[in-house]
């Protein structure tokens, strides 16, 4: 463990020193690499040293090794091997300093989370205008987007989150339907970047009869906005836009078509927590039938190797579900079995009573999210949910709090860093031609 | 003065006779006035009479004009979709002769001051040959049946409530009882409205993956079915419109095997495509019926094949662009189809699935024997109504082309073969193409 991760601090060193934009043939973000180092670029032997308060020539020879090599490996050119470790922790204690494997190892903060993905963000390539859906990206793009989100959470836990990236740039939410966390994370996300953030509520019964979609997206192109991040209460509405503006175009959910951002903050989530999406069995539990969030995550899990089933009352599931190829269980303590991640859904409450469920008492006996449903799953299994919860209808309020196993805060936080990551790789090639 | 027009050069094809002359120099068909003086191989070895004008078809087919037996002409009402005028040179254009107007107009045709009216104004524009129907109930969305026999002396050729189905079991028996005593028929759009209510394309994997509300096949099926029994009840005279699934050709086929008095025809989407036109969100593929599943597509052809579809019809239904312009949920149903029935109708010939003579049957005398038209056939003394094409002619369809005032066609840019030449109405030639 000590040496893998001293190795992947060294390598990803390696990378960035050199201060050159290609390495190994591939494009490299010199901005973030950049903010990686000045930010955590004393490399842990460096710190060891200043904390032993000794010279490299001293440090050399406690490891058996020349002053020019311990320079180097402070560089963070070459790293030490175990031995050397370990000969500096057994004549430490002499300098009378209490020092532990830990203190080689990379910091968590620049440690990344996902096991053997880069922590430096190569450059791929992402042939995308707008993000409309998951159902369009390759297993590269969506690894893509998650590395760069990734490195926005960690840039959002520091102070320095403010960025001047989209300094000058106009994004507008325009919302067709009612959203608060959606549209206040993609605000900030616009904020935290740079960018100016307009909020346009259109409530859609006033489209119903005036201004169509597309009135509304030939007038906001008229104002050349560099991005527009649309909701709409219709599937393919957003595409339809789309087609008619000359900016990029996020899709913040249409209909019960998708939801890409959802989706991928919940990938980061898992990622980060996981460590990798590759074999996860992943349950989905709830209303499939009119959730967008729940098609795009169903799309995304599997693009990236986990396996998906779905839980729901055979009412709540759409036709020929299974063709998307997961699993379809209407018990949840049978679909709950071996999960690693237990993602639920909202169920809206115009379908509570009657319609598509008799009672929520009776839905939340069978299909609620409690502890006795839970251990069904594996033990360190995770509960997620997009929110906003119905506490008592679909995920009993102890489970949602259970600090142990929910991830559902951690999810709100990752909206922000997708969101910013989105936003960043679509306005790319217009800040690169209008420099 | 003659009005003799003698047609030379001509293969004369007449379903209903099973004429099918070869193009020679010394056959062909005569006009006089408005009326067919002679048909057949030989009418000209005596040579053409001097009075008479000659045209020349070139070697290509002479057969009767076509009768369609489903056709929005929006007229009164949604003129600016189409009208009396419009359609009717959309006919012309299309090779038909003969149309028969649903009565989904404002105000709808349930009484006999609307049929009047459509009279008159087909009158006026005198070009094709049109004929009405009447609704089965008042406003044609009551419970309340119309006046059928005042309705049928003033020119209505059968009862339809248009785009909407009976649904009321009490008021359909009652119909197809009470319309018995005036020869009337009865046609329904067989779809069970409760079930199919909201959806907006066929339900399966796609309208899963597209997040659209989706309509069961079985939707169809189920009020075919009860209407059947009700036609065994009644004794009644029943037409299933536009049948798009492979349960309703078994269930007609059945129907047909207990003599029961039913007919039913489909309309060239259902045999030419399946649910996956809609694509990405393609308005112009939302139809009622919506397009169903390639077996149901093939099962359409197949029931064409054997007869248990009787004819054949376009189904018009224009549509502007603020109708077709808008989010999948919100457009509205239907596509325009007079200006490519005949193309549609020849792929089933030029894919084998039927010879020359009998895909022009299902959309000549078939559909008029339905109705008791005197048109569709070619005969001495009968109207002279005809059709000049080259069934072979390979073309594109170009909505942009369309005489029709909607473009709203699925088959845009459908290579096809086929190509109307010349459209005599009455003995008089209404659409002639340019060389």
């Amino acid at each position: 463990m000590l040496h893998t991760n001293i190795r992947r601090f060294y390598t990803f060193a390696y990378n960035i020193i050199p201060n050159s934009l290609d390495i190994k043939g591939k494009k490299c973000f010199l901005r973030y690499t950049k903010t990686y180092i000045y930010e955590f670029m004393s490399t842990p032997l460096r710190i060891v040293r200043e904390k032993l308060n000794i010279t490299q020539t001293e440090l050399a020879s406690l490891m058996g090794t020349t002053q020019a090599t311990v320079s180097r490996m402070e560089a963070g050119q070459w790293e030490p091997n175990a031995s050397q470790v370990q000969a500096v922790l057994a004549k430490s204690s002499r300098l009378g300093v209490e020092l532990s494997v830990d203190d080689f190892v990379l910091p968590q903060a620049l440690q990344s989370p996902n096991n053997g993905a880069p922590a430096v963000v190569v450059d791929r390539h992402f042939d995308h205008r707008h993000l409309l859906g998951i159902q369009d990206l390759s297993p590269d793009e969506i690894s893509f987007l998650l590395d760069l989100s990734d490195t926005y959470a960690e840039r959002n836990r520091t102070a320095e989150r403010k960025q001047s990236l989209l300094a000058g740039k106009t994004v507008i939410n325009l919302f067709f339907e009612e959203s608060t966390r959606t549209r206040t994370s993609f605000e900030l996300a616009g904020k935290r970047l740079g960018a100016d953030v307009i909020n346009i509520a259109v409530a859609s019964s006033s489209i119903k009869k005036g201004e169509t979609v597309i009135d509304t997206a030939m007038t906001l192109n008229a104002m050349h906005a560099d991005a527009l991040v649309v909701r709409h209460t219709h599937a393919g509405a957003v595409q339809l836009l789309s087609e008619k503006v000359n900016c990029s175009v996020i899709n913040a959910g249409d209909g019960s078509h998708e939801h890409p951002t959802q989706a991928l903050l919940d990938a980061l989530t898992i990622r980060r927590r996981k460590g990798h999406l590759q074999g996860l069995l992943v349950a989905l539990c709830g209303d499939v039938a009119h959730s967008r969030v729940a098609r795009s995550n169903i799309y995304l899990l599997q693009t990236m190797g986990a396996r998906v089933r779905v839980i729901a009352p055979p009412t709540l599931v759409p036709a020929a579900i299974e063709r998307l190829g997961v699993e379809v269980f209407h018990d949840m303590r049978a679909g709950l079995a071996d999960c690693d991640i237990v993602m639920m859904l909202r169920l809206q409450r115009e379908r509570m009573q009657g319609s598509f469920v008799p009672s929520v008492h009776e839905y939340f006996h069978f299909y609620g999210l409690d502890y006795d449903k839970l251990s069904h799953a594996k033990p360190d299994a995770l509960i997620m949910h997009p929110g906003p919860m119905n506490r008592g209808v679909e995920i009993d309020s102890a489970v949602a709090d259970d600090i142990d196993r929910s991830v559902i805060h951690e999810q709100v936080e990752m909206g922000v860093a997708v969101r910013m990551a989105c936003l960043d790789i679509l306005t790319r090639d217009d800040r690169r031609n209008t420099p | 003065m003659s009005p003799r027009v003698a047609y030379t050069n001509a293969r004369v094809i007449d379903p209903a006779s099973g004429l099918d002359a070869p193009a020679s120099d010394t056959g062909g068909l005569m006009t006089d006035g408005e009326t067919i003086a002679a048909i057949g191989p030989g009418i000209f070895a005596d040579g053409i009479p001097e009075s008479a004008v000659q045209i020349d078809c070139r070697g290509a087919v002479l057969a009767p004009g076509l009768v369609d037996i489903r056709a929005d002409l929006c007229e009164p009402g949604a003129v600016h979709k189409e009208d009396l005028e419009s359609g009717s040179r959309a006919a012309a254009a299309g090779g038909v002769t003969t149309v028969v107007a649903l009565p989904n107009t404002d105000p709808v045709i349930d009484e006999v001051s609307v049929l009047e009216f459509i009279a008159r104004r087909a009158r006026e524009v005198k070009l094709i040959k049109v004929f009405a129907y009447a609704t089965v109930t008042r406003g044609g969305n009551s419970d309340e049946l119309v006046e059928m026999g005042l309705l049928k002396e003033a020119g209505a050729v059968a009862f339809t409530d248009g785009r909407r189905t009976i649904a009321n079991a009490t008021v359909l028996s009652r119909a197809l009882k009470y319309a018995q005593a005036y020869d009337g028929v009865i046609m329904q759009h067989p779809e069970e409205p409760v079930l199919a209510h909201g959806g907006v394309m066929q339900s399966g994997e796609l309208s899963t993956r597209l997040g659209l509300p989706g309509i069961p096949t079985e939707a169809e099926i189920i009020m075919l079915q009860r209407d059947l029994k009700l036609v065994e009840m009644t004794g009644g005279r029943y037409h299933a419109s536009h049948i798009s699934t492979g349960a309703a050709v078994q269930a007609i086929a059945n129907a047909k095997a207990a003599r029961l008095d039913v007919t039913c025809d489909t309309a060239p989407p259902y045999f030419a495509l399946n649910e996956l036109a809609v694509g990405e969100y393609r308005t112009f593929a939302k139809l009622s019926p919506p397009l169903r599943r390639e077996e149901d597509r093939q099962a359409i052809v197949a029931g064409l094949a054997d007869g248990t579809i009787d004819c054949i019809a376009s189904d018009h239904a224009p549509q502007d662009q603020d109708s077709k312009r808008l989010p999948f949920e919100q457009a509205e149903f239907g596509a325009v189809g007079l200006e490519t029935l005949l193309q549609l109708t020849l792929e089933l010939r030029h894919n084998g699935h039927l010879t020359l003579p009998d895909a022009l049957a299902r959309i000549t005398y078939r559909p008029a024997d339905i109705l008791g038209l005197p048109v569709g056939r070619l005969s001495v003394g009968g109207p002279a109504d005809l059709v000049v094409f080259d069934p072979d002619r390979p073309t594109r369809i170009e909505p942009g082309n369309f005489v029709s005032k909607s473009k709203n066609s699925p088959f845009d840019g459908r290579l096809v073969q086929g190509q109307v030449l010349r459209t005599v109405v009455d003995g008089r030639t209404i659409f002639s193409a340019a060389a």
